[in-house]
């Protein structure tokens, strides 16, 4: 039997914990990137446009456009397809790093549309009320826009975090390490069905932990 | 006080409002009125300055605020409060926040803001509710706050656009008091934009109509209802529906002289050998003249052009009323037939 290579379910946790260690900090380096560029790039593509506080035609085309071709490809293509890049800047085609660039484009493209979505729920009559009070644009955003779009962000934010893992689960094919690396290598190359296993319960039981946490945040935030 | 003078503005070839001229004095309630689409919203944009205007001058105490660079125009809106319709309240801030907040684009100091907010929530009834959410409070209620918030840098105008629609008569009733209460304790001067006859019958010591982009009719309330030949007087004091009656043809009858002679009405009936019915009637007396708007019922027969005649020589303008009117109330609601 296949299933008697597999390692014991003692031995588990050891490989285990040390790659849910790596899928964290995987997701959590990649989530700062795209919360910092992807936030402000959805502000942005939201305000430029017709509905916005500044709004301008060329400027919303042309990063709504950069911000889709962020989100066209499938993430295993973009992977391999950014391989170049990452080999100029990492000088290496394995590992985190490998993960770090497609991982980023991807998720910023996807948070940039999910702020706008979040931001465009907040009636332009809002915004009214404080450009006729005399506040600055940038008030506007942050004490309006932002403040109003919270359990629109944080469920979007949900989401993105959510993606990220899968991806970082995709991007175990290149070697980047984390919960999906051993999946590949030891519970599809190796037929380890305990590891599998275990990579499957975590997983499910990762998501479904940030979904349900998400998911009190929103209502938490919503009046 | 504000002055509008010459206002205009378009967009591309259209022209939304057209000349408007306004003159609204300390302390004083002036309305706008005027159909859908007659450019009462893009006044009141134009006013609190959302909006630059085409042409024209918008000056609050003698400063012209269209000529302002863009970074004075932040501190000129201050100036105005406005009272959005439906309030316009922030859903993830409590009814004091929601009143803070212009005071804390301002930059004021956040003791200073706690205290305007604190005597703000009072004088609109509501510091029972300060730390409530939006959602939490009825619709006037929220109106109350958005006035709060409208009043929370004190302008010397507040721009109320449609504040009552779609409030019950209670609510309604309340915020009227609310803006009357201002403009005697506080000496605000308020522009009401509304659609609702009855507010400007309650409130309005000025009213001009709007139209087309253009003041077509303006004047005091108090006149304005007295203009026996006026479209808006007509709206302001709408003539009763007369009972379907049909012995009686139905005239339309105005007059507006100081040489009327208080019993015309007989002395006409007597000339034309017929009885005339007063069917509906508004009478203002104004100094020695009196003004009048009624509608009566003559006999079908007699003969149109010597009724107005007859009439005319009384200084009364009638006019024979359309079918319409005289078959459009069954008689049981003809509460306002004389």
């Amino acid at each position: 039997m296949i299933a008697l290579l597999g390692t014991p379910w003692s031995d588990v946790p050891d490989l285990m914990l040390p790659a849910l260690g790596e899928t964290f900090r995987m997701v959590g380096v990649v989530m700062a990137i795209v919360v910092a560029l992807g936030g402000p790039l959805g502000l942005l593509i939201h305000n430029t446009s017709p509905l916005g506080l500044f709004p301008n035609r060329a400027v919303h085309v042309s990063i709504s456009w950069i911000a889709n071709l962020g989100r066209s490809l499938p993430f295993l293509v973009l992977m391999a397809a950014v391989i170049p890049v990452t080999k100029l800047v990492f000088g290496t085609t394995i590992g985190f790093q490998a993960a770090l660039i497609p991982m980023s484009i991807a998720g910023i493209a996807f948070f940039a549309r999910l702020t706008e979505n979040a931001v465009r729920e907040v009636p332009r009559e809002l915004l009214d009320v404080g450009l006729a009070g005399g506040g600055s644009k940038r008030q506007i955003i942050t004490s309006i826009q932002l403040r109003e779009a919270l359990p629109g962000l944080a469920a979007g934010l949900t989401l993105n975090v959510i993606a990220m893992i899968e991806y970082s689960a995709i991007a175990g094919a290149i070697g980047s390490g984390g919960v999906g690396y051993l999946a590949v290598n030891y519970g599809y190359r190796r037929f380890d069905d305990n590891i599998m296993i275990a990579c499957i319960v975590l997983l499910v039981a990762l998501v479904q932990l940030i979904q349900f946490s998400g998911d009190r945040v929103v209502r938490a935030l919503t009046h | 006080m504000i002055e509008i003078t010459a206002l205009t503005k378009s967009y591309g070839t259209t022209t939304v409002l057209d000349g408007i001229d306004l003159v609204v004095g300390e302390a004083r309630i002036a309305a706008v009125v005027g159909p859908s689409g007659a450019g009462k919203s893009t006044l009141a944009r134009c006013i609190n300055l959302l909006e630059r205007p085409t042409s024209g001058a918008i000056a609050v105490n003698g400063q012209d605020l269209t000529r302002l660079s863009r970074r004075d125009l932040r501190d000129a809106r201050r100036q105005i409060g406005t009272v959005f319709q439906s309030a316009n309240l922030l859903r993830r801030l409590t009814a004091a926040q929601n009143v803070a907040l212009p005071m804390r684009h301002a930059g004021l100091p956040e003791d200073e803001v706690r205290r305007r907010v604190g005597d703000l929530l009072e004088r609109v009834g509501m510091v029972h509710r300060a730390n409530h959410f939006p959602s939490q409070l009825s619709g006037g209620q929220r109106q109350r706050i958005g006035i709060a918030r409208g009043l929370a840098l004190r302008p010397a105008v507040l721009l109320a656009d449609e504040a009552t629609s779609g409030l019950d008569p209670e609510s309604t009733r309340a915020i009227l008091d609310l803006l009357t209460g201002l403009r005697d304790d506080l000496g605000v001067t308020i522009l009401v934009i509304t659609h609702e006859m009855d507010v400007v019958r309650s409130i309005a010591d000025l009213v001009a109509q709007l139209d087309h982009g253009r003041i077509v009719e303006q004047g005091i309330v108090a006149d304005v209802v007295r203009r026996s030949d006026s479209a808006l007087s007509r709206a302001l004091l709408p003539m009763p529906p007369v009972p379907a009656d049909d012995a009686l043809r139905a005239w339309s009858v105005r007059y507006e002289a100081a040489a009327v002679s208080p019993v015309w009405l007989a002395q006409a009936g007597r000339e034309l050998d017929a009885d005339i019915a007063v069917l509906a009637a508004l009478v203002e007396a104004a100094g020695d003249s009196r003004v009048g708007r009624l509608t009566v019922g003559l006999d079908p027969r007699l003969d149109e052009r010597r009724v107005v005649e007859v009439l005319g020589r009384y200084g009364v303008v009638a006019e024979p009323v359309e079918g319409a009117l005289l078959h459009a109330v069954p008689a049981a609601s003809g509460a306002g037939a004389a």
